[in-house]
This record gives C-alpha cells, structure tokens and sequence, in this order.
C-alpha cells in the first residue's frame, strides 16, 4: 500500500517535470535518406534558435500515408516531389511551402569483405554469382526503390536479378541489410554510403544521374501544424546556403532554382 | 498476391508449430519433473520470447547470426547462404518467439498430473517411456492441443520478426501481415481490407471449432493462466 502511494507520488513528480520542459517544439517526418544529414542540420538549428526539433524517420510513402491520416507532423520532408505535391494537392500541406530542398543520389553499394569492385564492374557486379541478395528499398512506398528499379531497367538488368532483389522498408533498412553482409550488393542513397556507420565499411559507385529519374527532394509545412512559424523558420534554414553546403557534405546536390 | 501470401503464411504457421511441438514435449517434461535446482533459470530463459520485442530477435538474427558472425559464417558453409531472407530463416525466428506459447501450456498440463497415477504406474513396473505415452500423454492432452494451437495462431500473426528479416520476397518471405502493411501503406485499402478480411475469417473458424471442440471436451484455451 505505502509503495503503491509512493509510486504514484514519484510518477505526478515526474509528469510535473515533463510539463516544465516548454521550449517551443516541432516535428518532422523525414526521408530515410536524410537520417544523419537532417539530424546535424536539426543540431544546429536548436543551437541557433532554440526550437526543439523531432525526427521521425521512415519512407516518403509511409510519412505521406501518415500524414494524409491526420499524423500530428509540422514539417514533411520527403525523398521526392510527387509525395508532397499530392499531398499539397489535397490541402493537407501548404502548397505555397512546398520547396525543393535537395537532390538525392543513388549508388550501387558493396561490403569491403567482397571481393568485387564496384568501381571496375559498375553494374554488371549484380550479375555475378557471388550477388545472390541486393537490397534496394521497397517501390511501393519509398522513392529510391522506384530510382533503383528504374536504374535496373535502364542497364537491361531488371529480369536478370529480378530473383535477387529484397527490399527493405525504407532505404535504411535496404542499407542495413547489404551493410550487415546479409546481401551482397545495395542500390541506396549516396547519403547513407557517406554517413559515419557506412562510409569506412564498404566500396560504392555512383550510378549516372541519366539512369534513374532525378531524386528531386521537396519539403511542406503541414496544414494543420500548430507550430507553423517554427516550423516555418526550419525550413528556411534547411533551405539557406549554410545548410546546402552541410547537405552537399552529405552526399545531396543543391537543386537548381 | 493474397492467395501466395496465404499460403506461405499457413506454410509457415504449420512447420512452427509441428517443430515446436517435437521441442516442447520434452522441454515441458523436463520443466514439469525435473529436480535440478536451478531449473528456474531455464524457466525464465523460455520465457523471454515473451517479454522481448520481436525486434531484438530480428536484429539478433540478422546481424548477430549473419556472416559478420563466426555461427552465421557456419551456417553460410553448411547451407551456402545465410539465414535472412529465407524461408527457414523465418522459421527459425518464429520457433524462438513462438516458444513459450507452446512449452507452458504443455508444462502446466504434465505439471498437474496425478502424482499417485505415476507411482502406480512406476510400482506396476512401467518405464518413464511408458508412463509418459500412457499416462501422462492422454491427461494432459488438452494442455499439449493448447499449446499447439496457440504457437500456429501466434504464428499466423506474426509481423516484427518478419519486418526485420523478412526482405519482402512473395513466396518466400511476404507472408499476410507484412502484405497487408504493404498494401495500407501504399494506400491500396481495397486489397489490404480483402487480405484482412479473409486472415479475420480464418481465424474466427479457426477459434470458432476450437472453442466448439472445447464444449465437448472439459478444457480450455486459457486453462495454463
């Protein structure tokens, strides 16, 4: 009995503290592609202003369904522009927020233990018999699969390694599952070949920018944010010179204006 | 689409829960007779499927026993590829996970077993083989039928594990949870709502004969709570 009053006195005590913390807050949905990127720029935005900022990560096609179901989002960062354009179309972002932040990159990634070379072999890597797995993300609902078939179709590889294919949720996962050696070979986001975890653990190269639709990246503000200004104010930054020079470090082209 | 996903997935509940029920029968006899007094350890070990979130198996499964690992090396020689994305991978991650559903059913039941009928069964000169098939198999049937069904149907509804190993492969790994998530996400309601439909009426026959089986039979689905 005296625990259990104890226990509920702790848990108010704690509730009360959780309440104190009230500096302004927004929450973003992003592209798994920015997930380091997006997460120094978020950094440096909360140094600079204050404003807390929450990132979930997923696919663009899981954020979008999402956020078309009412999720309590501010900002929508997606891997594409059609995401945010049906959703601007609907009216549950601001059309006028709508804005092309970065273009993403799509690479075909090997684990240093292979002992391919990507570099050398370009795609034709896929079709050695030492590729049995490659991990693209799913199409259904995140961009760079999409890319990475359209890459495949474009090498007249797709009905070749149609049986080597899995896919992962979203582009991190995919990167996951070539970067912990269970596939051979990945088609991802440049991004992710260059983070931290990656970048010292495998081999990639750079498909042709004219083998897969461009990776154009755009942002919207949620219609029903109630932090519009705040979230307003990130997307400013993200889209300012100082943040496309950190995302050009990331592995993401500035978009022509 | 459904009805190949319909299939691995009855394909995979099947071979789970035949396995474990080769697993369980005599982990539970150990568990419900066995003197060593640090048996509690092995209790908990059981378990921890419980407790755990299908996450930490999954990740378990592909990093720990991927060929970063010496075991997932092992494997990769024995079988010439690893365990992710496969077929016996899942099985594998649905055998650990589904685990405690079937032993503590079947612990329960053997547990609560007549002592004296043992004796007499010892005294008349029986062998532990013996008394096990005779005596003990039949009376705690319903618990042994319990546990069965109750791993197939955990099976049925598995998802995280399936996420974190899976790779989507139709045939292969894309079982109805996984395809119904597919289809929500992509916002193919109609094909996600018959895939849903059709795992809702399965299971409701399912239910619906056992619990009908139970109205004959004096035993219950929820009787090892």
């Amino acid at each position: 009995m005296r625990w259990t009053r104890i226990a509920i006195a702790l848990l108010c005590a704690a509730s009360l503290l959780g309440a104190r913390a009230q500096a302004e807050e927004i929450t973003v949905a992003a592209a798994a592609d920015l997930n380091f990127a997006l997460k120094d720029l978020a950094g440096r935005f909360t140094k600079a202003t204050g404003t807390q900022v929450n990132i979930s990560f997923g696919a663009s096609g899981n954020l979008f369904s999402q956020i078309q179901n009412g999720a309590p989002f501010d900002v929508f960062f997606s891997a594409d522009a059609d995401y945010p354009a049906k959703l601007a179309a609907a009216g549950v972002v601001d059309a006028q927020s709508l804005h092309t932040y970065a273009i993403g990159h799509l690479v075909l990634w090997v684990p240093k233990s292979s002992s391919l070379n990507p570099q050398q072999l370009k795609m034709d890597l896929l079709t050695k018999t030492e590729v049995r797995r490659i991990a693209i993300a799913n199409p259904q609902h995140a961009p760079y699969g999409r890319a990475a078939l359209a890459a495949l179709e474009h090498f007249g590889l797709r009905a070749k390694v149609a049986s080597k294919l899995v896919l992962g949720e979203n582009i991190s996962q995919a990167a996951l599952f070539v970067q912990s050696g269970n596939a051979q070979a990945g088609l991802i986001a440049l991004s992710l070949a260059l983070s931290p975890p990656m970048k010292d653990d495998g081999r990639y190269w750079e498909l042709p920018p004219d083998s897969y639709p461009e990776l154009k990246q755009a942002a919207a503000i949620v219609s029903a944010s109630k932090h519009k200004a705040a979230a307003q104010a990130f997307l400013n930054y993200v889209t300012s010179a100082e943040a496309r020079a950190i995302l050009q470090q990331y592995g993401f082209r500035t978009p022509q204006p | 689409m459904i009805v190949q996903a319909l299939a691995l997935t009855l394909r995979l509940a099947m071979a789970v829960s035949f396995l474990l029920l080769l697993i369980s029968l005599p982990l539970a006899y150990w568990l419900a007779f066995s003197r060593w007094r640090g048996k509690f350890l092995a209790e908990a070990v059981v378990s921890l499927p419980i407790v755990l979130p299908p996450t930490v198996l999954g990740f378990y499964l592909l990093v720990a026993l991927g060929p970063a690992s010496p075991i997932g090396r092992w494997y990769q020689a024995l079988t010439g590829h690893g365990l992710a994305f496969t077929f016996t991978g899942l099985v594998i991650g649905s055998v650990i996970y589904s685990l405690p559903f079937s032993v503590q059913p079947m612990t329960t039941a053997f547990a609560s077993v007549d002592r004296e009928l043992l004796d007499a069964s010892a005294i008349l000169g029986a062998s532990r083989w013996r008394t096990f098939w005779r005596i003990i198999l039949p009376l705690s049937f319903p618990g042994v039928l319990t546990g069965f069904v109750l791993s197939f149907a955990h099976t049925l509804g598995e998802f995280g594990v399936v996420l974190m190993i899976g790779g989507n492969i139709p045939g292969a790994t894309q079982t109805v949870s996984i395809l119904i998530y597919d289809q929500v996400q992509a916002l193919n309601y109609s094909v996600a709502n018959t895939t849903a439909l059709v795992l809702l009426a399965l299971c409701l026959v399912l239910l619906t004969l056992l619990y009908a089986l139970r109205r004959h039979n004096h035993w219950s689905l929820w009787e090892w709570r």
